[in-house]
């Protein structure tokens, strides 16, 4: 009765057109390659070829032979040691600073209703949306010797001598913890939007205080979002530049600022050319680690902005 | 407010969540607002609030060439950038979408490596790049380096808009007859124009306001606005600064809303 | 007009002859209609599928899949899910591409053509109607790809409009309409430019009951009155039962059987056909000495006797029947078992019967008074009944 019994004539059904078909499918994905490729091209053009031409300058030093002196200097003169100290210092000092800061506010922001939260959202989402020196010109006026804050306290007789705040490390610290605050709390926040509700229901159901739902449920789960804040708030604060370069006051030297210098400054292209290498390989191998640890991208920061 | 976002919290607890986290949102926002007012100061002091009210920085800004010119130069380089970066992201975020490529993960790494990469890095690399090119100091390597750095944003916005979008349309308008380019001018961009006009407002933003990778590759007739700003800053607390800031906090807002209300249009 | 009545005499195909032929269907006899359905009727053309071979990654989900429609037939490939219906659709439209294969329609091959060109409407399950168009420039839109005129396209789209009675609804957005409507204009959509074939892919089931089995009528009604070559996927046997010329049942990326609805639920070839279309008893039955044995019981039968082995008999739960005397009589088996339970359903009962073996049996019957009156209880061995002419044996697995 069926059709399907009719047994095909050919020998090499199997392959039936097999080749067109192929050819077909090399041909999309070759229409496919063509719209990347401009920008693959762009990308590698301006960023990859450039970095390896880094690389290569690195190995050379300054008589043009090759060798390993880029990178032996940063054991051996204490100013790199300083720098990368600094350096490493300011990033853990500023991510510890958003997470302080952060963890309330995003909290907040899950916990407030639809409106009030995405009007919060847009608070924090401006800033990310404004020139990094306007808010490091800002900065400066507010914590600087004759600034709004040390005026006003000399004003209010809380002090007599101006305080220290900007052209140091505390102003540093400061400025760079406003620029990056939106990339700890933009994650976090998607991550907390995420829990499941009912979950930490069930949790005071079964008769969990609020804080013990909160430290064995909430936040267990909101950490995934607050290890990729916390990562890309790092790696971002390793290879920072305009914030310590204006408001460090010459004093805080950080790694980015070194590169610019060796290279701007002294022209000493192979040494400037190490310390970006090196700069890469840190934050890339961290990138790495995080994401073979949680299995997330970092990048995703970017999309929720 | 109701219960049904009623997490782990007492009622009090709730009070100093929110009295905390309204101060994170001062911290945020009140740099912005203290500029936009100390621009409108009438004395060289920064004082706030300023004793007298003037336009007289902003006079300074729009009055000097040197500023005046930086601006022009701004502007056209972020929107030679949007133009450029808005189709090529559209095109690759398409060519993702599509899914059918293998080293997805390595297309996306390297399309997106220029958010990671260090920008200092990108910096030199370009200063080195241009400098055996000669696209030192022309608008065209400022365009170029820029679009790099905004591609990224334009490719993830556009990818997320296509993410939210049925593409079961698309194949719809090519069974009845249009060819695939076709059918995703009339079919398909009409519907994710939102994201493709938000990827548009980021790249346009991500030009005007870059600073490091400028300071290395403009300069003399190219100067940018943000590699004058940064000089300037060096130097001394120039108020005109303040005047220039607060219109770059105002461009800020228009492109937000103008992304937010586009976005919204879905 | 002979365009409708001749194309089922139509049925040439690649290889070997079409036996289950579509019944000629009425032809159209309100002039006005015919008139109106001439413009726009396509013209229907015979689809050869042959060695379709589908590999996502390394899992094979098409396997050498060949299947034949006539022209103008209304064919519905039916199966559980993931037995891969889309993807054939898909390959048919031009989607996904196969690994191998040949789709031959009219005696052309498509298979490495863009979908742009292969003149096949489509309808989606959630019907991807387009949201910035309205309904009129929804249904004209294959026309303007086709670069016909505005005064012919708002004719052929008033047309179409009238066929699938939204008349006067072209100005209405896409949003304004209800899901019945969306599924109406979908179809419009997709017969407007008369295309050879026309591929539906589950289109009624984001729709409600009533209203399904409504539109199951219309859409039959439409391709009566039209023709069109149709290939429908459904994994709902009732509705494919109602819609179809022929079935063709799916399983896990091969077609297990294509026939007739009628022919299939009597005649089902596999135990998988037999158990996802109507419910089934199995009883094993075992072939030896050229006849068929249940036990020590030789079964009557009035198909061929199968090669020797295991098989399995599919009763029908309606083709079961309680019989008082223990002995075969005439043509009918009878099988002993003991009664578990009996359900009154109104108009039928349902009596679950354990064989002797342990296996569970279903009868169903209408509640006549004759039998009513002899209805055992629980427990009660009684005497089941099968009428030679209703056994069919399938391969047991
Ligand atoms: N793009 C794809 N990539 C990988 N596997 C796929 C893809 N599309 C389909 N499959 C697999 O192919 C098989 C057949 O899928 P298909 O969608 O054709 O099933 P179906 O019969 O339409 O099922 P349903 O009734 O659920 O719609 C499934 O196992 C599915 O997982
Ligand atoms: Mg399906």
């Amino acid at each position: 009765m069926s059709m399907q019994s009719a047994i095909l004539p050919h020998a090499g059904a199997r392959t039936l057109n097999a080749d067109a078909l192929h050819a077909d499918a090399r041909r999309e994905t070759f229409g496919l390659l063509a719209l990347l490729s401009p920008g693959l091209l762009l990308v590698f053009a301006v960023i990859i070829v450039p970095i390896g031409w880094l690389f290569w300058l690195s190995l050379f030093d300054e008589t043009g032979s090759l060798s390993a002196s880029n990178y032996a200097r940063f054991f051996q003169q204490p100013s790199y040691i300083k720098t990368f100290l600094t350096t490493f210092k300011v990033a853990f000092a500023v991510t510890g600073a958003c997470v302080v800061l952060g963890y309330p506010l995003a909290y907040m922001l899950s916990q407030l209703p639809r409106r009030a939260a995405s009007i919060c959202l847009i608070l924090v989402i401006l800033p990310f949306w404004t020139s990094v020196l306007v808010r490091t010109y800002a900065w400066l006026v507010i914590l600087q010797r004759k600034g709004l804050i040390n005026s006003w306290l000399i004003d209010l007789g809380v002090i007599s001598q101006p305080l220290p705040l900007a052209n140091n490390f505390a102003g540093v610290i400061i400025g760079m913890t406003h620029i990056m605050l939106p990339f700890l709390v933009l994650p976090l926040y998607a991550s907390m939007k995420t829990i499941d509700i009912d979950c930490l229901r069930a949790g005071m159901n079964l008769g969990a205080s609020p804080a013990a739902t909160f430290r064995q449920i909430f936040f267990p789960l909101s950490l995934p979002g607050l290890a990729s804040g916390v990562v890309i708030v790092f790696v971002l604060c390793l290879g920072f530049f305009v914030t310590p370069a204006l408001m460090g006051g010459g004093k805080v030297i950080m790694w980015a600022m070194r590169i610019e210098q060796t290279t701007s400054l002294y022209s000493n292209w192979g040494a400037g050319a190490a310390l970006g290498v090196v700069l890469l390989a840190v934050t890339l191998a961290l990138l790495g680690l995080f994401q073979w640890l949680l299995g997330a991208r970092a990048t995703g920061v970017w999309s929720s902005r | 407010m109701s219960m049904e976002n009623a997490l782990p919290i007492s009622h009090r607890q709730r009070l100093w969540l929110y009295a905390l986290g309204a101060l994170v949102l001062l911290f945020l926002i009140a740099p912005s607002v203290i500029i936009v007012i100390m621009s409108f100061s009438g004395s060289t002091l920064l004082q706030f609030p300023p004793e007298q009210w003037s336009l007289r920085w902003y006079e300074s800004y729009f009055g000097s060439v040197e500023w005046r010119d930086a601006t022009i130069v701004s502007v056209k380089v972020a929107v030679m950038t949007m133009i450029v970066a808005t189709p090529l992201g559209t095109a690759a975020a398409y060519a993702i979408n599509a899914g059918t490529l293998r080293l997805t993960g390595a297309i996306n790494a390297l399309l997106t490596a220029s958010l990671i990469i260090p920008v200092i890095l990108i910096g030199i690399g370009t200063f080195f790049l241009y400098a055996r090119i000669g696209l030192n100091n022309t608008l065209t390597g400022l365009v170029i380096a820029h679009t790099v750095q905004a591609l990224p944003l334009v490719v993830l916005t556009v990818v997320s808009g296509l993410r939210s979008y049925d593409m079961n349309q698309e194949k719809v308008a090519r069974s009845l007859g249009a060819n695939r380019f076709s059918a995703f001018l009339q079919v398909t961009m009409p519907q994710i124009r939102f994201s493709i006009v938000s990827g548009a407002l980021f790249a346009f933003i991500t030009s005007f306001d870059e600073v490091v990778v400028s300071l290395f590759i403009s300069g003399g007739e190219t100067t940018t606005l943000t590699r004058r700003m940064f000089n300037a800053l060096r130097d001394q607390i120039d108020p005109t600064i303040a005047a220039i800031s607060t219109c770059l906090i105002v461009l800020s807002i228009v492109l937000l809303s103008a992304a937010q209300l586009f976005g919204r249009g879905r | 007009m002979q365009r409708f009545s001749v194309r089922n005499c139509v049925t040439t195909n690649c290889r070997g002859s079409v036996q289950a032929l579509p019944q000629l269907r009425p032809a159209m006899n309100d002039p006005e209609s015919r008139e109106m359905l001439l413009s726009i009727a396509p013209t229907a053309l015979p689809i050869g599928i042959s060695g379709i071979e589908k590999r996502f990654g390394g899992v094979s989900v098409l396997r050498d899949l060949s299947l034949d429609v006539a022209a103008g037939e209304f064919l519905t490939l039916l199966g559980p899910s993931g037995s891969g219906k889309t993807t054939l659709l898909m390959i048919l439209a031009g989607f996904v591409r196969a690994n191998a294969g040949s789709i031959k329609v009219g005696g052309e091959e498509i298979i490495a053509m863009p979908p742009h060109r292969r003149n096949i409407g489509m309808v989606f399950q959630n019907y991807a109607l387009f949201p910035h168009m309205n309904v009129f420039h929804n249904i004209a839109f294959p026309l303007k790809q086709r670069r016909v005129s505005t005064a012919e396209t708002a004719e052929r789209v008033e047309k179409a409009l009238d066929l699938v009675q939204l008349k006067g609804l072209g100005e209405r957005r896409v949003d304004q309409l209800s899901g019945g409507q969306r599924q109406r204009v979908a179809l419009a959509r997709a017969i407007v430019f008369e295309p050879r074939i026309v591929l539906m892919d589950e289109p009624l089931s984001a729709l409600d009951k009533s209203l399904r089995e409504h539109m199951q009528i219309e859409l039959r009604n439409l391709h009566r009155r039209l023709g069109m070559t149709t290939v429908y996927v459904t994994h709902d046997q009732r509705e494919a039962i109602t819609m179809s010329d022929r079935i063709a049942v799916m399983n896990a990326g091969c077609i297990e059987q294509i026939d007739r609805p009628e022919v299939l639920y009597a005649a089902p070839k596999t135990r998988f056909v037999a158990g996802f279309i109507g419910d089934s008893n199995f009883i094993p039955v075992e072939s030896r000495n050229g006849s068929v044995w249940y036990e020590d019981r030789k079964i009557r039968m009035t198909s061929a006797v199968p090669a020797a082995g295991c098989h399995l008999m599919v009763v029908r739960p309606e083709k079961l029947r309680l019989v008082a005397d223990a002995q075969p009589a005439g043509s009918v088996n009878v099988i002993p078992a003991t009664v578990g339970d009996v359900i009154y359903q109104g108009d039928s009962f349902a009596c679950y019967a354990t064989l002797r073996d342990g296996r569970q049996v279903t009868l169903r019957d209408y509640c006549r008074s004759d039998v009513l009156a002899r209805l055992p209880g629980p427990g009660e061995p009684v005497n089941l009944g099968i009428d030679a002419e209703d056994v069919v044996l399938v391969a047991a697995d």
